[in-house]
């Protein structure tokens, strides 16, 4: 391509250089043709170029925005890259977070509380069945109460655990505690029932002491508890009855007064005769009475309704609590009782004053009624006979003449006759009317009096019932102190009895003692004299014996120190015996193996311990094989360096051809140099491969094999591998040295023990 | 270990040899029979040669270095 300018560049000059003469047309048509086809040529190629360019930069950001991993690698090995992609892409995502799914447990744990509810009222409701059915065991309840307790405190420690706090163990736990007390309750008495019924049994075993008292004690406070329960509920009852009571009395008596009232208006009403216009206010003012008579009378009767349905709500719960059979209830019951029945009595009482008023005011209307009627029939009779006369007849004395006169008189004579012949019927007929009406009268006196007779009959048996159980109570209080007094007075007995019969046995046993004392003295002392003879004897003996003792370990030891010193000498001439096998290193062989001189040592010192362990610390390989000599591994050390030089780039990332290539170039171009004295401390720049070799080098030219092997160590890749092999070897005559200098010292030390006096 | 280089190198280039004379042969045999005697299956045959005789002494080299691990997936059971 460059070619092809070239040529159109040349081909140009020379048709510019030889065009002078020519017009200026043609040159600049020249020029503009070639400039122009070299022009179009490269600008195609420079077109062409940044057209690949662009589409490699873009596929490459294309690709980079789909694949981060790609990015990350492209970011890694060109430089500014990552400007470019932060540019045209926006910054990295951040590689994605695992959510755990924390979401889904509340749910679960949240439905999970959820069966526990449910679960929890079927069992509430099984433990409420099993108390009532009469198990002779009480812990049928508490055991429950407990698991329920267990269940709700397991969820509430799951739930907390979560984070949620919703409110199932409340309820939970408030289940849990109604149900045990009335399944306690229900279930104590039955269990005291039970209770009395196994001590008649002679078969049942008799329960351990403890549980006996548990269990009274449980009773106790069963019974404490519904005493103060029933006592209250009492105590509500009494109240609410007397204020209900109390209430439909006032009512019963404003009843009373209105009647009494009404009753005395009428009767004024119908006696007086007061002028019209009076009488129409009367007739008002009886009507108000009656009004106000008949609300009050209604109201009394709802105020009796109400009182009689509490009065028997009363009762109920008397008799509830009678059900209940606990003893220390009994005063109040009764108290409560005798409050019922004076309430009742009083009620009633009230109500029949009422009902004897109503009566009475009965008897007071009738009466106004027939008055009324036989007032509106004289006024019809005297209507018909001069009806042009009005009622109003005040103003008629002018207008009357003679005949009206007569016939009103004559009327009113026949009216009299008629009078008296109805007065004189009426006179008999009274007669048989009162006799009937007494009749009638005495019979209803005799049911009114059979009713108040039987009432007060109740009322006397109620208090009759009454007085008895009173008596019964104070009967059995006194009894029962009665019983425990005898009871004491038993047990005083018994403990005297006891006492007694103790000091007869102590006075007999005292007796046969001092009966057989004398004889016993003379042997004792006899056996005592004897027992200090051979105390002595045993004890002359004893230092014989000691002394001969002393003797004969003396005798011993000696022989144990020349035998330890035997031994020592064996040891130290097979400890020698292994140094000399490691000096017959030849240059480039091994020793000798050295397991025949271990094995003597074994043997020369099989009890000592020490030496043992130190002749199997070997390695196994000096033994099988033998090691080489320092000098052998200082020779061998320059090959490996040469080696170890020309591999110092390889490492597990670089590892192909080309690095074996340029780490050979290195080689060939780096000098080092040959030996260099190793610092103190090792920094990081001293890990150089080139380096630690020449500090291996000057350590081994001054006999330092440790220190030479120590940085031959910290080599690193390939280096290290080839190194290896010497390593192992250097390592083998190191710790074979090491294991012989350490035997040898110990079998210096031990000659040395040995010399000494034990 | 130390000699373990030099035998590697002995190997390498053996093969390396070997295979490029391979190459070659098979490429003549191509450009013969099948190309028109033209010259570029030979280069190819050599080329391929060479190739397959570097990444032979290459793969030789790197042994010590290769590692062969293998995807364990996780079970389901041990999501936390």
């Amino acid at each position: 391509m460059l070619r092809v300018c070239l040529k159109g560049a040349n081909s140009a000059a020379r048709k510019c250089l030889c065009g002078n003469g020519v017009p200026l047309h043609p040159l600049q048509q020249c020029r503009s043709y070639t400039s122009g086809g070299s022009g179009s040529s490269a600008g195609k190629i420079v077109a062409a170029s940044v057209l690949t360019v662009g589409g490699g930069v873009g596929g490459t950001i294309l690709y980079a925005n789909w694949d981060p991993k790609f990015r990350a690698n492209v970011e890694k090995s060109i430089p500014y890259s990552d400007q470019v992609f932060g540019l045209a892409l926006g910054p990295a995502a951040p590689p994605p977070v695992i959510n755990k799914p924390r979401k889904v447990e509340p749910v679960q744990i949240s439905s999970m509380s959820e069966m526990w509810k449910d679960s929890k009222q079927p069992k509430a409701k099984e433990v409420e069945k099993k108390a009532e059915q009469p198990d002779a065991e009480g812990p049928p309840a508490p055991a429950p109460q407990e698991t329920l307790e267990e269940a709700s405190a397991q969820v509430a420690q799951i739930l907390s655990a979560i984070g949620e706090v919703p409110s199932v163990p409340a309820p939970g736990t408030h289940e849990a505690e109604a149900v045990p007390p009335p399944a306690a309750l229900k279930g104590v008495p039955a269990a005291a029932a039970k209770c009395t019924e196994c001590e008649h049994e002679p078969a049942v075993k008799e329960r351990p002491e403890g549980e006996v008292a548990a269990r009274l004690a449980e009773q106790d406070k069963a019974e404490q508890d519904l005493l103060t329960s029933l006592s209250s509920n009492l105590e509500d009852a009494l109240g609410s009855t007397a204020k209900v009571t109390l209430q439909a009395i006032g009512a019963q008596e404003a009843a009373l007064q209105a009647i009494a009232q009404h009753t005395r208006q009428l009767r004024e009403a119908m006696e007086a005769e007061a002028p019209p216009d009076k009488k129409s206010t009367q007739w008002r003012v009886l009507e108000d009475a009656l009004s106000e008579r008949s609300r009050s009378v209604d109201e009394a009767g709802a105020a009796v309704l109400k009182a009689k349905a509490e009065l028997d709500k009363l009762r109920g719960v008397i008799d509830g609590a009678k059900h209940l059979k606990i003893a220390a209830a009994r005063p109040s019951i009764l108290a409560a009782e005798e409050n019922l029945h004076s309430m009742v009595v009083d009620l009633d009482s009230v109500v029949t004053r009422v009902q004897t008023a109503q009566s009475e005011a009965k008897i007071v209307s009738q009466y106004s009624e027939l008055v009324n009627e036989a007032k509106a029939q004289f006024q019809k009779e005297l209507n018909s006979i001069t009806p042009e006369i009005q009622a109003n007849w005040k103003g008629l004395t002018g207008k009357l003449t003679q005949d009206d006169l007569n016939s009103l008189i004559a009327h009113a004579h026949r009216r009299i006759d008629q009078m008296n012949r109805e007065l004189a019927e009426q006179r008999v007929r009274e007669q048989i009317h009162i006799d009937s009406a007494l009749e009638q009268q005495k019979l209803e006196d005799k049911k009114a009096l059979e009713v108040a007779v039987s009432t007060a009959l109740e009322h006397n048996r109620e208090q009759m019932r009454l007085e008895q159980e009173k008596k019964v109570e104070e009967t059995r209080e006194v009894m029962e102190a009665e019983m425990r007094t005898q009871l004491r007075r038993q047990a005083a007995a018994h403990t005297d009895h006891l006492r007694d019969v103790l000091k007869v046995q102590e006075q007999e046993l005292r007796s046969e003692a001092e009966e057989a004392n004398p004889e016993q003295l003379k042997e004792t002392e006899y056996r005592r004299l004897t027992q200090d003879q051979l105390d002595s004897f045993t004890l002359d003996m004893n230092a014989a014996y000691a002394r001969l003792k002393g003797m004969e370990e003396a005798i011993d030891s000696h022989v144990i120190a020349e035998e330890e010193a035997r031994k020592a000498h064996q040891l130290w001439l097979s400890v020698e015996a292994l140094n000399y096998t490691l000096k017959t290193a030849a240059l480039n062989d091994p020793t000798e193996p050295l397991e025949g001189a271990v094995q003597a040592i074994k043997e020369s010192c099989a009890e000592d311990e020490f030496a043992q362990a130190l002749a199997t610390a070997l390695p196994s390989e000096s033994l099988s094989r033998g090691v080489y000599s320092e000098a052998s591994l200082r020779a061998r050390f320059y090959a490996i360096r040469q080696l170890a030089r020309r591999v110092a780039l390889i490492d597990e990332t670089r590892n192909s051809l080309y690095q074996y290539f340029l780490s050979y170039l290195q080689a060939m171009l780096l000098f080092e140099k040959a030996q260099e004295a190793p610092p103190a401390k090792l920094s990081a720049e001293d890990l150089d491969t080139f380096k630690l070799l020449s500090y291996a080098a000057y350590s081994l030219e001054h006999g330092d094999l440790e220190l030479a092997a120590k940085l031959v160590n910290q080599l690193k890749g390939e280096s290290r591998r080839v190194a290896q092999d010497w390593l192992k070897e250097a390592r083998l005559t190191l710790e074979t040295k090491q294991v012989v200098s350490l035997l040898s010292a110990y079998a210096n030390a031990v000659g040395l023990g040995t010399t000494m006096a034990p | 270990m130390a000699e373990e280089q030099g035998r590697k190198w002995d190997r390498c280039l053996a093969d390396s040899a070997v295979k490029l004379a391979t190459g070659l042969g098979v490429g003549i045999v191509f450009s013969v029979l099948f190309f028109k005697r033209r010259t570029w299956p030979v280069v190819f045959g050599l080329g391929v040669g060479l190739g397959m005789g570097y990444s032979n002494c290459q793969q030789d080299f790197r042994s010590p270095y290769l590692l062969h691990g293998h995807m364990v997936k996780v079970s389901k059971s041990h999501t936390s």
